[in-house]
């Protein structure tokens, strides 16, 4: 079985040009990664700001092309710094950002913003674009009448739901999801994630779900890949990477997580009254 | 006599719509010394009931409280120009967004030397070895060389050292953080939490920590406050609170938490719990 999505030692450097005092230089963003996806699983992109991860998203969504390396989708090798994209390609990978604040256009309706994709990249007519928008609203969780309202009417949660549903209108075979609960409310985050495993199951979807919330992580991914000033220090299931960290950075990452449980706020009070 | 009181303290906003009512008789003490979590969504007036103690709201708030106390002062019932000469030196806070809440058109060094100057009246002399000292300890490497630099020079984490920095500048007796790590790294978060921690024990301040992280909650809280659509629904000592919570509301954001997650589904809160439900069990 081919994999979704492979990726076989993917490079991205950034040129910084130089000026007349000044020489130019090269910014190592992503430094040769390696990972697969199989359909219907999760895999989990961690790391701080600044470590590659969004880059990487680039790549992967097909914004950027990558300075070397293979990216195979569905087995088929795409690079669009030589060739372009078809169609039938940018309709398999689709992606939602972080701030769903940002990412609706303000001026236009949800309607318009659901079925734009349609436009660009199928020959649908206008009421089969519509009746798919429709039925898309319904799928996230939204109304009917949603449809010809604007993004300011809607909370932050609602949002992201148009947001996925936008990105589910090409029936996409890869989602590249770039942080997309951290700007939730906690109860609101619960109902997206719920969101986002009813998507997987019903249209056997594949993840790549990018976060530094390690709770979110250990909840969600099936594979972890912890990324580190552009390399993968750490690759593997979710059980091995949270069982057993082997690089100190993600041993680190799991250090400063704030825990939530009841021993760990005893010890905590413990540690003060002693001091 | 505690360092800050606020008794019933109501907030109103003027809409097209008629009054809108951000927070609702929400009531809080906090001792020298004390660190008190607020905890709530957005929405449920955590940050505005401390805007307005702050006496930062825009006009058309309407604010009202049987008492709103610091250090035995009545807060209210002083003039604007007497009540900035508390706020910024014996309270001061710490807002969300480090690099929105530094101003881009000066250095650092100046931005941390004006509040030295208007609230202390040091000489520039003074005022340079004082911000040196202060970059120190809050971590900032190389304090003399920085002082030069423009917020946009510095990364997020920097930008809320040097937050921290100005908001000690006058040693304040109470420093309300809001949200001081939402916008960070986890890592950066561990580090600036630490950094606040130690600091509120070497001073002896209070601290108001508001936040919607349980996380943040756990490590940091002595007391929690619960809010939610700006009522007070529970308060409890931290682990009381996580151990045996007394509220529906408070149990069903705990179980929110993807760390508690015990099926595959996570529970959410409108699910099962109503307005009326979690008002039920508020507290005044």
């Amino acid at each position: 079985m081919t994999h979704v999505l492979e990726a076989r030692n993917l490079v991205r450097d950034y040129q910084i040009p130089g000026s007349l005092l000044k020489k130019g230089k090269t910014v190592h963003a992503v430094k040769g990664v390696s990972f697969s996806v199989d359909q219907g699983k999760t895999l989990a992109i961690v790391g701080e700001s600044g470590c590659g991860k969004s880059t990487l998203a680039r790549i992967v969504t097909m914004i950027d092309p990558a300075t070397s390396g293979d990216m195979l989708i569905d087995g088929v090798k795409v690079d669009i710094a030589k060739e372009r994209l078809t169609p039938e390609m940018r309709q398999k990978v689709q992606i939602v950002f972080q701030n769903p604040y940002g990412t609706l256009n303000p001026r236009k309706k949800i309607g318009e913003i659901l079925t734009e994709p349609l436009i660009i990249n199928t020959k649908m007519k206008a009421d089969e674009r519509q009746a798919k928008a429709m039925a898309m609203l319904k799928k996230v969780g939204l109304e009917e009448k949603h449809y010809g309202r604007y993004p300011h009417m809607f909370s932050g949660g609602q949002r992201q739901r148009v947001a996925i549903a936008r990105a589910l209108m090409l029936n996409p075979r890869l989602l590249v999801l770039d942080e997309p609960v951290s700007a939730l409310d906690l109860s609101v985050q619960a109902q997206v994630l719920n969101l986002l495993a009813d998507l997987q199951d019903e249209f056997q979807l594949t993840y790549v779900f990018i976060s530094h919330d390690l709770s979110v992580v250990r909840y969600i991914a099936d594979d972890v890949m912890v990324m580190y000033y552009g390399e993968a220090v750490e690759y593997g299931s979710r059980e091995e990477v949270f069982s057993d960290p082997k690089h100190s950075y993600t041993r680190t990452l799991f250090a400063a997580t704030p825990r939530a449980d009841v021993e760990s706020i005893k010890a905590r009070l413990a540690r003060k009254n002693a001091a | 006599m505690s360092l800050f009181e606020v008794e019933n303290l109501v907030v109103e906003f003027q809409t097209a719509a008629g009054p809108f009512r951000a927070v609702d008789g929400v009531s809080m003490k906090v001792n020298a010394g004390e660190v008190l979590a607020i905890v709530g969504e957005s929405g449920s007036g955590k940050s505005v009931s401390m805007l307005a103690a702050m006496g930062l709201l825009p006009w058309t708030a309407k604010v009202t409280a049987d008492k709103l106390q610091f250090n035995g002062v009545d807060l209210l019932g002083l003039s604007a120009s007497d009540r900035r000469t508390i706020v910024g030196k014996d309270i001061a806070m710490i807002f969300q967004e480090p690099v929105a809440s530094l101003n881009p058109c000066f250095t650092v060094g100046f931005q941390i030397e004006e509040v030295l100057r208007i609230h202390l009246g040091l000489d520039k002399k003074a005022r340079r070895a004082r911000a040196i000292e202060l970059f120190d300890l809050v971590g900032i490497p190389n304090p003399a060389e920085r002082l030069s630099h423009f917020p946009h020079q510095m990364s997020g984490g920097q930008c809320q050292r040097v937050m921290i920095a100005i908001a000690l500048s006058c040693n304040p007796k109470l420093l309300i953080a809001d949200e001081p790590t939402t916008a960070l790294d986890v890592t950066i978060q561990k580090q600036i939490l630490d950094l606040l921690m130690r600091l509120q024990a070497e001073h002896g301040m209070g601290l108001i920590i508001i936040t919607h992280n349980m996380g943040v909650v756990a490590e940091t809280a002595d007391r929690v406050i619960v809010q939610y659509k700006g009522r007070k629904i529970e308060e409890a000592d931290v682990l009381s609170l996580f151990e045996a919570p007394k509220s529906e509301y408070t149990r069903a954001l705990l179980s929110a938490l993807p760390d508690n997650a015990t099926g595959d589904r996570l529970p959410t809160i409108a699910e099962f719990l109503s307005d009326d439900q979690i008002f039920a069990g508020a507290v005044r």
